[in-house]
């Protein structure tokens, strides 16, 4: 079996280093290439560890990928009676080890975030590793290397701000919990300018797509 | 007679559509990577580089890219899951011929021969233009240019046209009207330093995955974005301006906005003095389109039209791009041209960070286009009927001028000229017109016309079916050549494997159709880079100008912008730098918009318009993409998709069926009930075959200059399809019953 690093040549051959995962559910079009690509995996063929959502279809394209957070103090680990869930060295929480793992769910239930999933057909639980065979060798993971619009993004925290907007986030309140993560999110200043007004407005995309408030609704003679 | 040999349900039992899912020998083979192959994805016109990874003459997965500029590792899922239409099921490894009892195999020997005395038979008792070649742009320039040599040397017919036709040649015809060439007129590299992108009519996110990317960079750096389209699609969820038009009003719209850009002075009245003619004229074609005048016609918000104009004409710099939402119309070209307007009234041109650009959806609709397979061009972009154009493509054939067939029939003309009983035989590849032409049934009736019909695929396709003699050729993958993308960039196609069985590379046969037809000496190639050195020498001094690439110096450069003309030149990522644009006195034209409607309009019996296009997860007909199992999973069949004040009326939930019907035909799906369309409108996806094609309904009627079908927009009816069942078993019945 040939190594993954004998078929690339990645730019930032340095390891995992100081990057982080950046998630930004507003630039996502939903076109599953992350999902697709994730199960690409040797380490689960066929299978994919990340997931897409559409919020809420009948009234919006907006959808949501969702991957493992890689928590600094992972639930999943904790409550894993076996003691399959490892985290490296480097900040990454392994999938749960094939030999460890006695397929309890504890990890599914626990999860803050909802990541992990029971495979009936392994009887173990598998979830995203952030690419370990390509991260830990200095290459993107899988999904952040293919997502078209830059949703999903792998870099240096001071990479990202010196080329895109929002501020990064990795602190979520459940209850009395804070849990921090290795996965960032973006959250974004407001939104864009009105040049007739000169002031701040929330795009009528949002809720007026056609703008029927304005207009009214056309006549549907169908 | 080409009617198909077997039923529709015996043929897909036999040729598929059936679904690949894992690589060659499965997930569980433990598989040992022979080579990994640069190269660039089969699909769309963004070309994407993508390393292929093979294994025992087998593509069984993929690499990202990272080093090839335009994507730099990005796909789409189509890229991701391309591999999987190698080592497929349904290849075809052997030539078929019809039988009553079905396609049965047959020798390549005798095939050739039979397409060979088809050929004379046909042209000695009809005519040499009664046996027509239809090609396609998913094929590299080198096959294309050799399709065109082909029909016009070896065959003799004036009739050969492209796929290209039903994609982007309304741009083409416009911008050379407009500008005097016919490309983008940027790379992609001037997206990010806009100050503002305006999108008509392109579902990037979908359509064109790659460039939404290139328009978040922009956003990065604080542009702002304008989105026209009938339906919020993913990437217009997000835009700064949103103008959800009536489908077939596009240039209403364009003409309020450079109505309005008068209005606020938002012109550049320099570079309108200094390089272009014919702005006044263009300015009195719209001085009646006030944005109230265009809110009554495509029912967006005067407003938003006035906000549209001041984002786009204010900033110094600013890219608009558009793709087959303002094309596929009957006044496809005016659309076009009501774009160019807006782009020369700012002065957005020959700059960075601007430029109009048109995407082309095929992965080589540009070389495809330029190198002589279209009806009415000769290589290097040249007419076929400016006589100068046609001494300097003979002289370099080695032929006479009149050797050289006049301009023949466009691709939907030609099934026209079937029925009419002009066209008595066709050689097609590449294109699937059962499921890609307009008029489903008028296609079927066509082909079922012919008295000989042969095809060349990988598959059968379902155009396929009616052929009398089937020929396997090569997909993406076994062979290699160049191919043009939407940016203008010229870029190498390497081959990772061979042919399966006993099929061939397309220019193989191709080749020995020539040599068995008597035209050898136009067709000394022992390869493809042997077509490429003679494009070389046949474009230089054309519009198209590929004299100074070699395949050497395309693949150093990752891909090289046309024209360039000298083995030291750089190549032309950006025309039109200065303001001198391609016509002789370097000038840009306005030409006068007057918007017309759309040739259907609603009425009592079809009172709602209809839309088409694509998704994400399948390609064109289908025929490549309906064969790969992850990207079927995804969206699996045509939806119908409808707002939910129009659904209400017909007591339509999601999931529901609905029967859509023309004055042409019908087809049934699944209703997708959504807010993110207008409620006047229902949007059908194209891709499907066997009586799902959203291509029954459509409108044949033409642009009378690009010869381009109005895809876009028809008038329908829909109702409720009573099963009697839940939406999940009417679902199953119809998956299991075909």
């Amino acid at each position: 079996m040939a190594a993954i690093e004998d078929f690339f040549d990645h730019p930032d051959a340095i390891g995992i280093g100081d990057k982080v995962y950046v998630m930004d559910p507003s630039r996502c079009i939903g076109c599953n290439a992350c999902v697709q690509a994730c199960t690409e995996c040797d380490t689960h063929k066929g299978n994919s560890m990340m997931h897409l959502e559409e919020v809420d279809r009948a009234s919006s394209t907006q959808t949501a990928p969702m991957v493992c957070m890689h928590c600094d103090d992972p639930t999943c680990a904790e409550v894993c009676p076996a003691d399959a869930i490892k985290k490296t060295e480097d900040g990454v929480v392994q999938s749960a080890e094939k030999s460890r793992c006695i397929g309890c769910s504890n990890c599914v239930i626990a999860c803050p975030f909802g990541v992990p999933e029971y495979y009936e057909e392994f009887d173990m639980m598998m979830k995203c590793d952030m690419c370990y065979d390509r991260t830990s060798v200095g290459s993107e993971p899988m999904c952040t290397s293919v997502c078209p619009s830059q949703a999903l993004w792998y870099g240096t925290i001071e990479e990202f701000h010196a080329t895109r907007p929002g501020t990064l986030s990795n602190e979520f309140q459940f209850g009395n919990r804070l849990v921090t993560t290795r996965v960032h999110t973006v959250v974004h200043e407001p939104g864009p300018l009105d040049v007739l007004l000169g002031r701040s407005f929330e795009p009528s995309v949002v809720s007026d797509p056609f703008g029927f408030d304005e207009i009214g609704l056309p006549e549907v003679v169908g | 007679m080409a009617r198909a040999p077997l039923t529709e349900a015996e043929l897909i039992e036999t040729y598929g559509p059936h679904l690949n899912r894992e690589p060659k020998g499965g997930w569980d083979r433990d598989i040992q990577i022979d080579k990994v192959v640069d190269t660039h994805c089969c699909f769309c016109g963004q070309q994407c580089g993508i390393k292929l990874k093979v294994a025992d003459n087998a593509v069984v997965g993929f690499e990202p890219w990272y080093d090839f500029p335009f994507n730099e590792g990005k796909l789409c899922p189509k890229g991701v899951k391309r591999y999987l239409q190698g080592s497929h099921p349904d290849r075809l490894l052997e030539p078929l011929q019809r039988t009553d009892a079905g396609f049965e195999p047959t020798e390549w020997d005798p095939a050739l021969e039979r397409v060979v005395d088809e050929i004379h038979r046909i042209q000695a008792a009809y005519g040499k233009d009664a046996f027509s070649v239809i090609s396609g742009s998913s094929l590299t320039t080198e096959k294309t240019y050799l399709m065109g040599k082909f029909a016009r040397m070896a065959v003799g017919t004036a009739n050969i046209d492209y796929n290209g036709r039903l994609c982007m040649v309304s741009a083409a015809g416009a911008n050379k009207k407009a500008l005097g060439m016919d490309r983008a007129s940027n790379s992609w590299a001037d997206i990010p330093l806009a100050e503002v992108v305006f999108v008509a009519g392109a579902n990037i996110a979908e359509c064109a995955p790659i460039t939404t990317d290139y328009i978040w960079r922009a956003r990065d750096n604080g542009a702002k974005l304008i989105m026209a389209d009938p339906r919020v699609t993913p990437l217009a969820r997000t835009a700064d301006c949103f103008l959800g038009l009536r489908p077939g009003t596009d240039s209403a719209l364009m003409g309020a906005i450079l109505n309005e850009m008068i209005s606020r002075d938002l012109l550049d009245h320099d570079f309108i003095a200094e390089h272009t003619i014919g702005f006044e004229e263009a300015a009195a074609a719209v001085a009646e389109m006030t944005p109230k005048a265009a809110q009554e016609i495509t029912g967006v918000p005067a407003s938003r039209i006035e906000q549209a104009a001041e984002l786009w004409g204010r900033p110094k710099t600013g890219v608009l791009l558009h793709a087959r939402g303002i094309e596929h119309h009957s006044k496809g070209v005016q659309n076009v041209l009501s774009c160019i307007n807006i782009g020369l009234a700012a002065g957005r041109y020959g700059k960075p960070g601007c430029g109009v650009m048109t995407i082309t959806g095929q992965a080589n609709g540009q070389g495809g286009r330029e190198q002589g397979q279209k009806a009415d061009q000769l290589p290097g972009a040249r007419d076929i009927g400016n006589p100068e154009h046609r001494a300097v493509v003979a002289e370099r054939w080695g032929c006479s001028p009149e050797d050289i067939p006049q301009a023949g029939l466009s691709y939907q003309e030609q099934f026209q000229a079937i029925l009419d009983g002009d066209i008595k035989g066709m050689l097609l590849i590449c294109t699937n017109p059962m499921v890609a032409l307009p008029d489903t049934n008028m296609v079927k009736a066509a082909l079922e016309k012919l008295e000989f019909f042969v095809v060349i695929d990988f598959f059968l396709s379902e155009t396929a079916h009616h052929a009398d003699l089937v020929l396997p050729g090569s997909l993406h993958e076994e062979d290699e050549g160049v191919v043009t993308t939407a940016e203008g960039r010229c870029v190498k196609i390497n081959a990772a494997v061979t042919p399966p069985g006993n099929a061939k590379r397309d220019w193989e046969i191709i080749l020995e159709l020539a040599n068995r037809l008597g035209a050898q000496r136009y067709f000394p190639y022992e390869g493809p880079e042997d077509i490429f050195e003679e494009i070389r020498k046949v474009s230089a001094g054309g519009m198209a100008d590929y004299a100074g690439m070699t395949w050497d110096r395309i693949t150093a450069e990752h891909g090289l912008f046309w024209p360039c003309p000298t083995e030291d030149h750089p190549g032309t990522p950006r025309l039109y730098e200065g303001g001198k644009f391609a016509h002789p006195d370097g000038k840009a034209r306005f030409i006068p918009v007057t918007y017309q409607p759309a040739a259907e309009q609603v009425d009592v019996d079809y009172p709602l318009l209809l839309t088409t296009g694509r998704v994400i997860s399948q390609f064109l007909s289908g025929t490549q993409t309906r064969r790969i199992g992850p990207l079927v999973d995804q969206y699996p069949e045509p939806l119908v998709e409808m707002h939910p004040r129009l659904a209400e009326r017909h007591g339509i939930t999601t999931g529901d069926l609905v029967r859509v019907r023309s004055r042409r035909g019908e087809m049934t799906a699944p209703a997708q009930v959504v807010e993110t369309i207008r409620p006047d409108t229902v949007f059908v996806p194209y891709h499907w075959a066997n009586g799902q094609q959203a291509n029954l309904l459509t409108n044949p009627v033409l642009d009378p200059g690009s010869k381009i079908p109005e895809y876009k927009v028809c008038a329908v009816q829909i109702e409720r399809v009573t099963t009697g069942g839940t939406p999940q078993d009417a679902r199953d019945t119809r998956l299991t019953t075909g």
